[in-house]
């Protein structure tokens, strides 16, 4: 029996992949097509689930509310829509300052020299210690008006002679940018600075032999071979961003919703498990879509192969 | 041409830091000057400096004292991208998201050449090396020797004053290295551009080279052609690391302008009429220096000048030489012998034990200072 196994390639496959795609298959395909079924389904009056195949849900996401002032069965009403847009909006600003935060970070730790490029690294991680919840509380400790920055403003101001006003800066667009930035760097730094740690020296070296400066050694040869831990980070920040609620949530208040806030109240608070599911499959159509685009022109973040 | 030579080194010193926080000078207050138009070979075991050298001359290292000239003009703290030399990596150093046509065309477009003259330039610089067609491809689908093509064409398209190259052929098996050396040869001597050539391998700079200079320890041993070096090595490391040696230790006992005695207590006798070299003081103690193919074995047994008696201990059969080894004495001694006749027959062998005489030509047996 096991003299058998030993020969068959195939069958040791497909032991090797059952245990993932039983998982998979339990834990994501049906949920999935429970989240389907029930998307388009209507919530009864007690917050269950009436299983019907109407596109209200989606319709309400996209614009048009089905409850009116006016009576009509239907009319215009961006709340959610909003919501949607903020969220990509927010995805996208968080993950180009995380590149540009990152990228000279990166740059920095892989042309270090290899005793303090390990201490480097480690400083990068060391945040992740820490419960991610903690993290992002600690920058509500820092930004709310009794805050740590506004402290440090406040001192610094009364040293200058200056009026001062603390500022609002919690429960802002502006805050729930910060946490988010802050708490996906690390997932940036790591993948470029292994893409950057890669190239060789002597490529450096042969770029500034053929007449090639430090800017245009970077533009030509560092960055293009950087490509791969870029787009690996981005894909990396940009998903958990689009779908995160706890930033949101603590830093943004009631202020700045996103799609994650949207869809954890629809299940917890309104009990609306259709409207939820109809959110959730948005997200992640859209997540589809802009990451179908991005890596469709930049590649997975796989090296770069020969054609 | 401007300058008689393309580069000079004057009393160039290079230390780096040990992890132990000493200094260790990698090249040690070395002078040499490489002429236009020349193949240069710098040959040495690892850690000699010859690729630390080089490095200085390309730009990538700064001496620490001393200054390099190219064509006359002092480089100090010139960076590489100024500086009219072009290197020949000894890993290629190919830029490996670009094509073939690409990496060939990137010096060019550093120095601002229009669209129409580098597609000139880099069809020309393909073709010099064979790799007309290849345009498209990434280095990554090339052979070793391919790489190697085009890792000569990026850095001869710019037209250097000095090609360097950094044991280029190291990773390339053996035929394929004795092809492209071959090649190489014939690119510097059609294109007259000053060639320096580091290398490990001193067959590789004696077929390639119009001069070698044999470098170790961050000195200069020798510089000279194939020939004076071979034949003429200045001292015993040279004798010994280039080709292969006897030695004998003696003390020098006559010395007059053109001939010198030395005795040597291993054969028990003096050899005399042999060449004087500089620096050599009468009565001192001195290695005398005779290649192995330079001696004669005969089986006549007339004692004349510079003969001994010897006894066979083994003889190696090596297809093109067959290698008699002997006892002479109190020494030992290597002969090789071409193999100008058949072999087929074995009584065209030594025999272990059989007496022979064996002659050192004193022209050709070098008396070397004892260091």
């Amino acid at each position: 029996m096991l003299q058998r196994l030993r020969e068959n390639k195939s069958v040791q496959g497909t032991l090797l992949a059952l245990p993932t795609t039983v998982w998979l298959f339990v834990l994501l395909i049906i949920p999935l097509l429970l989240t389907l079924i029930i998307s388009f389904g209507r919530r009864s009056p007690d917050g269950n689930v009436i299983f019907t195949f109407t596109f209200d849900n989606y319709i309400r996401l996209l614009g048009y509310s089905t409850d009116c002032a006016g009576g009509q069965a239907r009319c215009f009403d961006p709340l959610y829509a909003t919501i949607l847009w903020r969220s990509l909006v927010l995805a996208f600003n968080t993950t180009a300052l995380v590149i540009l935060m990152g990228y000279p970070l990166a740059y920095f730790i892989a042309r270090a020299h290899p005793k303090k490029r390990n201490l480097y690294l480690f400083m990068v991680l060391i945040p992740l210690w820490t419960n991610f919840v903690i993290r992002v509380y600690a920058w509500m400790m820092l930004l709310r008006k009794e805050g740590g920055i506004n402290i440090v403003l406040g001192w610094l101001a009364h040293l200058l002679g200056f009026p001062f006003q603390p500022l609002e800066m919690l429960y802002t667009p502006g805050a729930v940018l910060i946490g988010m930035v802050y708490e996906f760097l690390p997932f940036m730094i790591l993948p470029i600075f292994t893409s950057l740690e890669k190239i060789d020296n002597s490529l450096y070296e042969a770029a500034a032999d053929l007449g090639a400066n430090a800017i245009r050694t970077f533009l030509r040869v560092t960055l293009p071979l950087s490509v791969p831990g870029v787009v690996a980070g981005t894909i990396l920040v940009f998903i958990p961003v689009m779908g995160t609620f706890i930033v949101s949530d603590i830093l943004g208040g009631r202020q700045v919703i996103l799609v994650g806030n949207l869809i954890q109240r629809q299940f917890l608070d309104a009990r609306d498990p259709t409207f939820g599911s109809a959110a959730s499959l948005i997200l992640m159509v859209m997540t589809l879509i802009v990451t179908y685009f991005y890596t469709r022109r930049f590649g997975f973040g796989e090296e770069i192969v020969a054609v | 041409m401007a300058n008689e030579f393309a580069i000079e080194m004057q009393d160039v010193l290079k230390q780096f830091i040990t992890p132990e926080g000493g200094t260790v000078a990698a090249v040690n207050h070395v002078t040499m000057q490489i002429k236009n138009g020349e193949f240069f070979s710098m040959l040495g075991s690892s850690g000699c400096g010859k690729t630390t050298s080089l490095r200085m001359i390309a730009g990538f290292e700064w001496p620490t004292e001393g200054e390099i000239y190219i064509e006359g003009k002092a480089m100090g703290h010139t960076p590489p991208f100024q500086r009219k030399v072009n290197t020949v990596f000894q890993n290629y150093a190919l830029f490996q998201h670009m094509t073939v046509f690409e990496n060939v065309a990137f010096g060019l477009e550093m120095e601002g050449a229009t669209k129409d003259e580098i597609k000139k330039r880099v069809a020309r610089a393909l073709e010099m090396v064979q790799l007309t067609g290849m345009e498209r491809r990434r280095p990554r689908q090339l052979s070793g020797g391919q790489q190697q093509r085009v890792a000569v064409a990026r850095a001869l398209v710019k037209i250097p004053e000095v090609l360097l190259l950094d044991e280029p052929l190291g990773a390339l098996d053996l035929k394929l290295r004795k092809e492209m050396q071959l090649e190489l040869k014939a690119l510097q001597q059609q294109l007259g551009i000053t060639f320096l050539y580091v290398t490990h391998d001193q067959e590789e700079a004696l077929t390639m080279s119009d001069r070698i200079a044999v470098m170790s320890k961050g000195l200069v041993q020798q510089i000279g052609t194939p020939v004076e070096i071979y034949e003429r090595p200045s001292n015993r490391f040279v004798a010994d690391f280039i080709g292969e040696s006897n030695f004998f230790e003696g003390t020098l006992k006559s010395l007059s302008k053109d001939d010198a005695v030395v005795y040597v207590p291993e054969l028990n006798t003096e050899l005399t009429g042999l060449p004087v070299s500089d620096g050599l003081v009468n009565g001192e103690e001195v290695v005398v220096s005779i290649r192995p193919e330079k001696i004669h074995i005969t089986e006549s047994a007339t004692l004349n000048t510079n003969f001994f008696r010897g006894k066979v201990t083994n003889t190696v059969y090596i297809g093109t030489d067959t290698h008699v080894y002997l006892e002479v004495c109190d020494g030992k001694l290597k002969v090789y012998e071409q193999n100008r006749i058949s072999r087929l027959d074995p009584r065209s062998f030594y025999t272990v034990g059989q007496e022979v005489s064996l002659l050192l030509p004193p022209e050709n047996t070098l008396v070397l200072k004892k260091n």
